[in-house]
């Protein structure tokens, strides 16, 4: 896994962040995974959208069987590594703790799943997984995110081939060029590519399926026999207001790919805005306050109740000094004459609308768009027989993943128009379970 | 406040709390220190011609997160001369004279105990205490649980050491051995004062996997050691109260073997003993525990309208029985509180699996298992139970199966969640009384068809 983590700069700005949930040491694990009570029918599990039996890793840690505790996570989460530090466990398993009821800290899961999936996958380690020998079979993903290395990794296991084409240099998806770094720094994730690299899933990056001489959809179509959807969401959406063309003006997903990725890349400046209020404005509001930036105001055009950002993030992100400018819309942004980025125009908002005359002027010296991303229609629509909906998401069948072509699956933000990473590797573990038993039975 | 002091077979001690024989009563600053904590008195680290020790000597049982719930060693007596444990003990009776210190006693023949005997109670004692316990190393030379093992041995080298003592004498008796009643018989034959147990029981406590040796490890090797911690306290528990029964034992015990807390020593104490001793409590936390152990134990005795502790002494022992006196028309059954329940349902699982079969979830009837007594479906309580913590996660009890064994009670965590009801008008009866009636055959026997 060594080739992949050259794929990244030194001196990465996400390098100067601290994780928020540090690794525990071997002794503070095995004293959290003893205060677990071991739930029958546990609530925990339920709450997991991979459905990991998180009571008997928990215990295998207290036993001290840490290698059969991440087999455990493996099988129900090959992504379990990223999973562990990415989630909102705050509502998902930990939010589900019976111990929250009785006024108790709940356990926590995330960190106990780091310490186990850490283990397990750290270099020099015995690979846990032996692939069955070669069926013949082979998939193609498209998009080298959770979704797809779920998929893939899974039907390697099980002897079939699994090659995933990548369009941007690095693998990893989101987990490499998007997820907060206090959760998962780029390194991290391309060790957890390269983890599943060693189960022979065979990654090409810088290959952008149907342009510039990459294979087509018609060709993978031919040339496989199961093609997996998972490219993620397109460019950051713009607001659609007068100067935010301008300089200053940027995607919140291009800003934190650059911050994750980009070695040498400038720091935040003084007064940062961050327009938006969901987890994307929370995170880019917390990585620049975090990074240094003096004043971080998110502004949203609704009230914090309506936020679909994580009470616990946002909590999170005010800790951190950000504020959140509430019922406000940004109705402008605002150059001086050399062309550097010197206000938003604010307006009162009502109900989400903004309201004429209201304007005030915010100043800032970087304004960061986090509402949302563009669908990427035309390349699922490649395929015969995939249908989006009116959002512009892939259609499947929510159990299996498969789309209204039987060859072709999809799966992550593609189909969710953006959740959790461990959404994604749920559709593509079910996807690829879907095959398994299929072929098994041919 | 009640009063904690105790006449122990003509020893008086300020409270029943004494040091057990061990490391924590090794030396004489030791002893000082635990006596301004407020210890009432403590049984010398045992004495004798002085041995060579090991390293290392202890290994524990971790439960959870509790540390050392057991704990094993394999020390040996003093091995400190005699001369300079004797002149400790003069020192620290000079300083504290209304504390009791008992000189525990190892040796082998009838001269070397008139001896030792002789130099003890001229250095001070208050007691002499026989090491007939220890099943470790000393047991190897003939002595320690090698004598407790043997009821002849007990009886022949208590009557030796009665010849010579002026002070009591208190016989420390070894678990290790099939019925403790012989032992703490041939204790009074011998003419003994007192009995002291339990001693610690002969044990490995684990193994060292990576080197394939037991534990604790002595370089390449180990050996048996004696167990003892709160792990131990129910064996020590039974047989304190089994000598306390035993009209043929007739004299004080002194309780040992996993108190921790006033609430161990009030159980040891209904159960026949009238000092206690405690040991791994105090390698745990140190000497200060006895200042809860002194408090609490005199809050109790205040909220109960005691006015003495002798007064405890051996007050639950006539309650208990043989099982063929217990009350066959005695029924409990489980409860759950809505309420408190935190929706775990480990009393499900530990019903389903260990139990009676008779603990489920959800709002609907339930299929009893084939082997169920109550005929057709289990039907859930209306209205259905929705707990203020666990909502519809609350389990609930099929009650005319409930069998009121009290597992799901155990296995919650969360107390006075589950409680066992009495269920009244069961007709009562005992095992011995449908015996002496001719009702004993139960249908399905091995004679049956």
């Amino acid at each position: 896994m060594t080739h992949l983590l050259k794929l990244l700069d030194p001196n990465r700005l996400e390098e100067g962040l601290k994780d928020k949930k540090p690794a525990y040491t071997e002794a503070e694990a095995r004293a959290e995974a003893e205060r677990c009570l071991y739930c029958a029918d546990a609530p925990c599990i339920k709450a997991c959208p991979t459905e990991i039996d998180i009571p008997t890793f928990i215990k295998k840690i207290a036993s001290g069987n840490d290698r059969g505790s991440a087999r455990t996570i493996f099988q129900q989460n090959l992504l379990g590594y990223s999973c562990a530090r990415v989630c909102p466990v705050e509502v998902l398993c930990v939010g589900s703790c019976v111990y929250n009821g009785w006024g108790r800290d709940p356990i926590q899961i995330g960190r106990l799943q780091r310490y186990a999936t850490s283990a397990a996958t750290d270099k020099g380690t015995k690979q846990m997984f032996v692939p069955k020998a070669k069926t013949g079979k082979k998939v193609a993903c498209i998009g080298a995110g959770p979704g797809s290395l779920a998929f893939a990794g899974y039907l390697r296991i099980e002897g079939h081939d699994a090659i995933i084409f990548e369009k941007r240099s690095v693998p990893g998806g989101l987990n490499t060029t998007g997820v907060a770094p206090y959760k998962l720094k780029a390194d991290d994730s391309l060790h957890e590519v390269g983890w599943l690299e060693e189960l022979g899933v065979e990654i090409k990056t810088g290959v952008e399926v149907g342009a510039n001489g990459a294979p087509s959809a018609a060709e993978l179509l031919k040339d496989y026999d199961a093609v997996f959807i998972g490219v993620g969401l397109g460019d950051d959406t713009k607001l659609g207001v007068p100067g935010e063309d301008g300089a200053g003006v940027v995607g919140a997903t291009a800003w934190i790919e650059e911050m994750k990725l980009k070695g040498g890349y400038a720091k935040p400046p003084a007064k940062v805005l961050v327009i938006g209020g969901g987890n994307t404005a929370i995170d880019v509001a917390r990585e620049c306050a975090l990074l240094g930036a003096e004043d971080v105001a998110m502004v949203y055009r609704r009230g914090k109740e309506d936020m679909s950002g994580y009470v616990h993030e946002m909590a999170g992100a005010r800790k951190e000094t950000v504020r959140l400018i509430e019922h406000a819309a940004v109705a402008a942004f605002v150059h001086d004459a050399s062309g550097k980025l010197v206000a938003a125009k604010i307006a009162e908002a009502k109900d989400g609308k903004p309201v004429a005359g209201s304007e005030r002027e915010v100043p800032c010296d970087l304004a960061v768009l986090a509402i949302g991303q563009s669908k990427l229609r035309s390349l699922a629509q490649a395929f015969p027989g995939v249908d989006l909906d009116a959002k512009g998401c892939v259609k499947v069948d929510p159990k299996t993943c498969v789309t209204g072509n039987a060859k072709v699956f999809a799966g992550g933000d593609c189909i969710n128009g953006g959740k959790e990473v461990v959404n994604a590797v749920a559709d593509g573990r079910n996807a690829a379970r879907h095959l398994i038993r299929l072929w098994a039975k041919a | 406040m009640a009063d904690l002091s105790i006449d122990f077979a003509g020893i008086k001690s300020p409270n029943p709390f004494w040091l057990a024989s061990a490391p924590p009563a090794n030396t004489g600053e030791q002893v000082m220190r635990a006596f301004d904590a407020g210890w009432g008195g403590a049984v010398w680290k045992t004495l004798g011609d002085p041995i060579v020790n090991v390293s290392s000597r202890f290994a524990a049982v971790d439960l959870g997160n509790y540390k050392m719930m057991g704990l094993n060693n394999i020390e040996l007596i003093t091995d400190r001369p005699l001369s300079v444990n004797l002149k400790e003990i003069t020192e620290v009776k000079k300083r504290y004279p209304k504390h009791v210190i008992i000189a525990s006693l190892m040796t082998e023949t009838r001269e070397d105990w008139r001896v030792l005997i002789k130099k003890c109670e001229d250095a001070g004692v208050d007691g002499l205490e026989l090491n007939f316990g220890c099943p470790h190393g000393m047991c190897e030379r003939g002595m320690g649980s090698s004598v407790g093992q043997e009821p002849k041995l007990i009886t022949e080298i208590t009557s030796w050491v009665k010849e010579f003592a002026k002070t009591p004498v208190l016989v420390k008796l070894t678990p290790n051995t099939g019925d403790i009643t012989e032992a703490g018989i041939a204790a009074a034959k011998g003419g003994a004062d007192g009995i002291s147990l339990i001693n610690t029981i002969k044990s490995i406590i684990g193994v060292d996997l990576e080197r394939m040796v037991p534990l604790p490890r002595v370089g390449p090797g180990s050996t048996n050691g004696g167990y003892c911690g709160p792990a131990v306290k129910p064996i020590a528990l039974h047989m304190v109260s089994a000598l306390a029964r035993e009209k043929e034992v007739g004299i004080p015990i002194s309780g040992i073997g996993g108190i921790s807390n006033w609430r161990d020593a009030a159980e040891f104490m209904v159960l026949g003993s009238t000092s206690v001793q405690v040991c791994t409590a105090v390698m745990h936390y140190g000497y200060r525990i006895v200042e809860d152990m002194i408090e609490g134990l005199s809050e109790f005795l205040d909220q109960r309208g005691m006015k003495s502790v002798t007064e405890l002494v051996g007050s639950a022992v006539p309650s208990y029985k043989e099982w063929g006196e217990l009350d066959l028309g005695y029924q409990l059954v489980a409860k759950i509180d809505a309420k408190s329940c935190i929706g775990c349902q480990l009393c499900v699982t530990a019903c389903h699996d260990g139990a009676h079969q008779c603990i489920f979830t959800g709002n609907a009837e339930r299929d009893r298992p084939p082997h169920a007594h109550a005929h057709g479906k289990a039907k859930p309580p209306t209205p259905f139970p929705i707990g203020d913590k666990a909502g519809d996660r609350v389990p609930w009890i099929d009650e005319p199966e409930c069998v009121g064994c009290n597992l799901c009670q155990l296995v919650c965590p969360v107390p006075g969640c589950i409680q066992m009801v009495e269920i009244p008008g069961g007709k009562s009866e005992t095992w011995n009384d449908r015996v002496n009636d001719g009702r004993a055959k139960v249908p399905g026997g091995i004679h049956d068809p």
